[in-house]
């Protein structure tokens, strides 16, 4: 949020806590495709910007160890029935980080497709981004809010009772305007689903 | 010098100006319609490149070479385009490029009041050269059919590619019927050509001056090649006695060969066509045919400035095919006018503050989600986001050396937002306080009407209030710790 924001110099402590926190961590698993992002695009920029080769070493050992949730399933464990159930019928909306930044795409549906009971519905102009965009959503609420109103239209569309991502803060800004519209879709980050054993034997 | 670009001095900051374009009903339809219909049409076409992630890697690595020896091609262009006989001219701001060409028209005309034709030429949109010439009693014509009906009907361009985005078939008609003097005009798109070309050929045959801009500058040859769908440019070009062509010094690439690599990423990028129906290339003047003046304006107005910075020097590989602001989620909701600035859209949200030092265009930095979806079609690869992120920092860095800055309320939160990140007890607090705090908002597990920054959120959003027991507590109250 800060280093998205501007506030760059506010970001390095932060940079450098994480990464002291999770050094012994054998794996990292991050539930949110953004902070992934964050860290695979920035913390070696960040590092060299402050010319700290401590710093950047402890990055360049920490990052093979990252992954975002999904990724962790799909590409490290090579999982993708993961012996949950949710008879439900569920929209995937592929978050822009996970898209563009982590090129994450056939992973999540793989996981969810394997779901039992899950039926997945397909969401149109799914590529577009939710207008969440971290303090872009306060700071041009009303642009942030034109664009949450066309995702809300499209997940609508889908009639799916479950609108789902790799994103927690892109779900946050899909579920204030379903909620605010008045809409019964729920939301879930597909961590809820996959650990779901609703109806299942 | 004196950096300029169009009327960004004057303009409204992006939230203020977007919340006004989201309430034009019309406006929004218009951009919608026309952003899907040029996107879909450049998916095609890029899609059927089995080569195309190489071309942009190609032309990126281009653009990167000649801008690190900006100086070098720039001067191999001025010599090779005197010798083939054009004088080029070296503008630092748009008064100079404006004075430059006013006085190429005097001297080439007299000072009597005359016309000239220009072919479309966002450059001459930056300098406001339009409102320059008028002041020396010059008419200036535009004759791209967009840039006509953004002038018949005294506003402003919206997109850098299509710069009458904005407007439909029924409001065209409207401005042509009283600009034309067609009362009886309809929104048939062949009538609104016919009366167009009607309209164009009679100046094109008429006037004797010509002013564009450039697509490229070839630095081996010393050329200038303008690509473009309409044929305007074309007689532009041939037609009048004495041709100017203002060009940013970003412009130039170094040989003849390497437009086999933009020629094949700008159309598709652009509109989705394979190929722009016509492509000129000229080359000095030539002894009864075209022009026998040609001149060539070469502008700095802040690019300079840009090159001193690995980053920002990014954006100046721009080749202007607004690929960015078709794909771009933010301007298919505000339209081009929001931004206050010819240039618009991602690009535009870089281009105009770097270009003023960050003068003007304050705005512009957070006009969008870093939703990447720029950088994806970008043609020559510019990191948009990344661009976008370094200049929010710049304007922090800024805003935090004044009191006002270091006071606000932004400021102030991501402070202490900061400080609680940076231990669990901290944060643990903070976290308990802010359920605490929310009581006053809170309604069913909702949260509404929150003050200050977060009012942002809930005057369209809900928000689900804050569990009485995070995943932490609920951890240790199982006994794992």
């Amino acid at each position: 949020m800060h280093y998205n924001t501007g506030y760059h110099r506010e970001a390095v402590p932060l940079v450098r806590r994480f990464v002291q926190m999770f050094r012994d961590a054998e794996c990292i698993c991050v539930p949110s495709a953004s902070c992934v992002a964050m860290m695979r695009e920035h913390y070696e920029l960040i590092a060299k910007q402050k010319n700290d080769a401590a710093l950047l070493a402890d990055v360049h050992a920490l990052l093979p160890r990252v992954f975002e949730f999904s990724e962790l399933l799909t590409e490290r464990l090579k999982a993708e029935d993961v012996g949950a159930s949710f008879a439900h019928s569920v929209t995937y909306h592929p978050s822009c980080h996970s898209l563009r930044m982590l090129n994450i795409r056939e992973g999540p549906l793989k996981l969810l497709r394997a779901v039992r009971g899950l039926e997945l519905r397909d969401l149109p102009e799914k590529e577009q981004c939710c207008g969440f965009g971290g303090t872009f959503a306060v700071k041009n609420a009303d642009v942030s809010a034109a664009m949450l109103e066309a995702k809300e239209a499209c997940v609508i569309n889908t009639g799916a009772e479950v609108a789902t991502a790799l994103d927690n803060s892109c779900l946050m800004q899909i579920y204030g305007g379903l909620h605010r519209a008045g809409s019964a879709v729920r939301t879930m980050h597909i961590a809820e689903i996959l650990a779901s054993t609703e109806g299942g034997t | 010098m004196s950096v300029r670009v169009g009327k960004t001095a004057a303009a409204l900051a992006f939230p203020v100006a977007a919340k006004e374009a989201l309430g034009n009903a019309q406006l929004r339809r218009n951009v919608h319609h026309a952003t899907d219909v040029i996107r879909n049409k450049r998916a095609l076409r890029v899609e059927e490149m089995p080569d195309w992630q190489q071309l942009r890697d190609t032309a990126s690595e281009i653009k990167q070479h000649t801008l690190a020896h900006l100086d070098y091609y720039l001067e191999e262009f001025a010599r090779n385009c005197e010798r083939a006989g054009g004088k080029v001219h070296w503008a630092r701001d748009a008064d100079e490029a404006n004075a430059i060409a006013v006085k190429i028209i005097h001297d080439f005309a007299g000072e009597a009041a005359q016309e000239v034709i220009k072919v479309k030429t966002m450059t001459s949109d930056e300098v406001q050269m339009n409102v320059a010439l008028e002041a020396a009693g010059i008419t200036p014509i535009e004759t791209d059919l967009a840039d006509m009906i953004v002038q018949m009907g005294h506003d402003e361009p919206s997109h850098i590619v299509v710069p009458a985005l904005h407007k439909n078939r029924v409001e065209i008609r409207d401005i042509f019927r009283v600009e034309m003097n067609l009362p009886e005009l309809t929104e048939q798109p062949e009538e609104l050509t016919a009366a167009a070309r009607r309209y164009l050929r009679e100046r094109f045959l008429r006037t004797k001056i010509g002013i564009s801009g450039a697509n490229f500058l070839i630095a081996d040859t010393g050329a200038v090649c303008v690509v473009e769908s309409e044929g305007n440019g074309r007689m532009c070009v041939t037609l009048p006695e004495m041709l100017i062509t203002l060009v940013g010094i970003e412009k130039v690439i170094p040989k003849s060969q390497d437009l086999e690599v933009f020629l094949q990423l700008l159309p598709r990028s652009a509109t989705g066509e394979r190929m722009n129906p016509y492509n000129s290339l000229w080359a000095g003047v030539t002894a009864g045919d075209g022009p026998r003046e040609f001149h060539v304006i070469l502008l700095d107005n802040g690019r300079t400035r840009l090159l001193e910075d690995e980053l920002e020097r990014e954006t100046l590989q721009c080749i202007r095919c607004g690929a960015c602001l078709n794909a771009c989620p933010v301007y298919r909701e505000t339209g081009g006018l929001a931004y206050g600035s010819i240039y618009s859209g991602p690009i535009g949200a870089i281009l105009s503050p770097q270009l003023q030092s960050l003068e003007h265009s304050r705005s512009l930095p957070y006009a969008s989600t870093l939703c990447g979806a720029c950088y994806e079609v970008c043609p020559v690869k510019i990191n948009i986001p990344e661009v976008l992120i370094h200049l929010r920092g710049r304007l922090v860095r800024e805003d935090q050396k004044t009191m006002g800055g270091k006071l606000g309320m932004e400021n102030l939160a991501m402070q202490a937002v900061a400080m609680s990140f940076m231990s669990a007890r901290r944060y643990e607090a903070a976290q308990r306080l802010a359920r605490m705090g929310q009581k006053l908002f809170e309604h069913d597990g909702e949260l509404r009407n929150l003050p200050g920054l977060a009012g942002g959120w809930t005057k369209f959003r809900d928000l689900k209030a804050i569990p009485k027991q995070s995943f932490r507590e609920w951890w240790r109250s199982e006994g794992r710790s």
